[in-house]
């Protein structure tokens, strides 16, 4: 390998697979097919297989952990890097999906079958409707608002005592067991992050990545911004409802940790690490930070500073992510050049 | 023409602030015609364009469309109804390639409804009109061009991209804000044609020009706007002769001209 110096420079030339467009694929031979096929095989088997390859049931928890807030870091990814709204609501939507699964489990009876669904579109409706107002703000300013709800709802349950305040509500159904809670939670998230690499690359996709790049132009062609909004902001809520819900049933109770900015701050954190925009990288991501964490708890208080430590290597040597890297790589030859 | 215009445009205002942008601009459009509007730099040529079509909100006025008030709508609204807008900075989709650019304008409510420009009523595969319609426009559809990301074209292309957008909504009315500024002498030969083929094809276009011998082998009519009040609008031979026009537009060759007209 020659190593860099001023009169080179590295070429990067696409494999020829690719012609012409993101959405134009020339399919040959069999070499061609696996080219495509094999990464996302890969992962689907990894992720399947995974659950029977560790080591204990402690850290089959973890992985199930690990899952909900990758469902998190998607959700947030999406709405960041596709439709332009950087949104600090992980918690918050967790927090409605949570308290919606709990209450239509011990109130009203329902299964963890229904509840689960019923809380996704429930919270995804509510959480749309109360952000409605400030869809109109991009960038920080939606960040703030969307912080803000997630601590302004822990606090009046706390103040109102209503819905079991700082107790919280018990006695919530779990799962049948643990291999079909695992599993239900591994299908959903693959079926979210197949179903949301699709979604992006439909035309509905190109009008919400419209609304990011320009949302002038997009209301100079007839469409509505705020609808496109309030419909990413839907599936995007719609996703964190769903991860509350299943963590109400996983650990049978529902309180107001649930509005912790953990769920707020650790898939932007995944997605950093992961690459973002990429969709996969922030499940990526979730896999390695959330299980660092749990390996850290045995250096007590001294845990956040080595999570701290490998979060701003990362940021150092790899900003672009973990997935941005790999693509490039896979998708590119490159090699060292004279001027 | 006793005619009902197309575009009537009655008595707008728009104040930023302490500035008058607009005063009171009045102004008829007749379905079929072409409009041109004139004026020195800052006299609310780009203001009238926001106007009418939403971007910005007036401070009094109306503006009516087929003789409806259209002067409180959203501009979303507006482009609905088909009174689309170029913008003068263009505003392409700068991460995505030329005809995706075009799939957007083609998802929106009113292409589903007339099927774009050329889709016969019905809309296919939405990427395969997008190449037709930048095909119409001067993409060269065998190369590379219509594949390549927005970010990466020159300054014709992203006009001619710009114009592009508006037709796929099959539009009524374009209004083209300086759609020739920047552009080359050969360049804009070959879009003074494609102005005349939308005009021939019934679609009713307001052009805001700096570039006058272009604009005046096109318009019918033209219309000055000076420090945000109408001059004075009419064929352009006659609008160019007037003095007044000629001290506003091109200054005067004298302080004594100016002070006369003071």
């Amino acid at each position: 390998m020659t190593l860099p110096s001023e009169q080179q420079r590295k070429e990067r030339i696409d494999r020829g697979i690719k012609i012409r467009c993101d959405s134009i694929y020339a399919i040959m031979s069999h070499r061609e097919l696996s080219y495509l096929a094999l990464p996302r095989l890969i992962l689907i088997a990894g992720m399947l297989i995974l659950p029977f390859v560790v080591p204990s049931m402690y850290w089959q928890r973890v992985f199930t952990i690990s899952c909900i807030y990758a469902l998190l870091a998607i959700s947030f990814d999406f709405l960041a890097h596709y439709v332009g709204l950087v949104s600090l609501g992980g918690a918050f939507f967790v927090g409605i999906g949570g308290y919606l699964a709990a209450i239509a489990n011990t109130s009203l009876g329902l299964s963890p079958w229904l509840t689960v669904p019923l809380a996704s579109l429930v919270g995804g409706g509510l959480c749309t409707l109360l952000l409605l107002p400030c869809l109109p703000l991009r960038g920080v300013y939606f960040a703030i608002v969307s912080l803000m709800y997630p601590l302004f709802m822990a606090r009046v349950i706390e103040a109102l005592d209503i819905l079991g305040g700082t107790d919280g509500i018990m006695g919530i159904d779990s799962f049948s067991n643990r291999w079909v809670e695992q599993y239900f939670i591994i299908c959903i998230l693959l079926l979210i992050l197949f179903g949301a690499r699709r979604l992006v690359n439909m035309d509905i996709g190109l009008v919400l990545r419209g609304v990011k790049d320009n949302d002038q132009a997009i209301r100079a062609s007839g469409i509505s911004v705020t609808f496109y909004k309030s419909v990413a902001v839907f599936l995007a809520s719609a996703m964190g409802c769903l991860s509350g819900a299943c963590l109400v049933h996983i650990y049978m109770w529902s309180g107001i940790s649930l509005f912790a900015l953990d769920f707020s701050i650790i898939p932007i954190a995944a997605t950093v690490i992961g690459g973002s925009g990429t969709l996969v990288g922030p499940l990526l991501g979730c896999l390695i930070l959330v299980p660092i964490s749990e390996l850290l708890r045995d250096f007590g208080t001294l845990r956040i500073v080595f999570y701290a430590l490998i979060l701003v290597a990362f940021i150092i040597f790899r900003s672009e992510g973990i997935m941005v890297y790999g693509q490039r790589k896979y998708h590119q030859f490159e090699r060292w050049i004279k001027y | 023409m006793n005619k009902e215009p197309i575009l009537k445009v009655n008595g707008i205002t728009k104040n930023f602030g302490g500035i008058q942008a607009l005063s009171n601009v009045s102004f008829d459009v007749h379905a079929g015609e072409i409009l041109g509007i004139i004026g020195p730099n800052g006299s609310g040529k780009t203001t009238v364009v926001n106007c009418i079509t939403g971007f910005v909100k007036k401070s009094s006025g109306h503006v009516f469309f087929r003789g409806k008030d259209i002067s409180r709508k959203p501009p979303h609204k507006i482009a609905d109804l088909g009174v689309t807008r170029t913008f003068q900075i263009m505003r392409p989709y700068y991460s995505l390639p030329a005809y995706k650019n075009l799939v957007i304008p083609l998802f929106s409510p009113r292409a589903k409804r007339t099927g774009g420009w050329r889709g016969g009523g019905r809309l296919g595969d939405r990427n395969t009109v997008g190449i037709d319609i930048l095909e119409e426009i001067g993409f060269e559809r065998d190369s590379y061009v219509p594949y390549k990301l927005a970010a990466t074209l020159p300054t014709g292309y992203l006009k001619r991209l710009e114009l592009a957008r508006c037709l796929a909504l099959k539009p009524e009315v374009i209004i083209c804000d300086e759609i020739f500024s920047g552009l080359s002498m050969s360049e804009i030969a070959s879009m003074v044609p494609l102005i005349e083929r939308l005009q021939m094809e019934g679609i009713t276009l307001i052009m805001i020009e700096h570039r006058l011998r272009e604009l005046f082998r096109v318009t019918d009519r033209i219309m000055v706007l000076n420090f945000g009040e109408k001059l004075m609008e009419g064929n352009p031979k006659i609008v160019m002769a007037n003095e007044e026009v000629k001290a506003a537009y091109f200054g005067s060759q004298t302080i004594q001209e100016v002070m006369d007209h003071a």
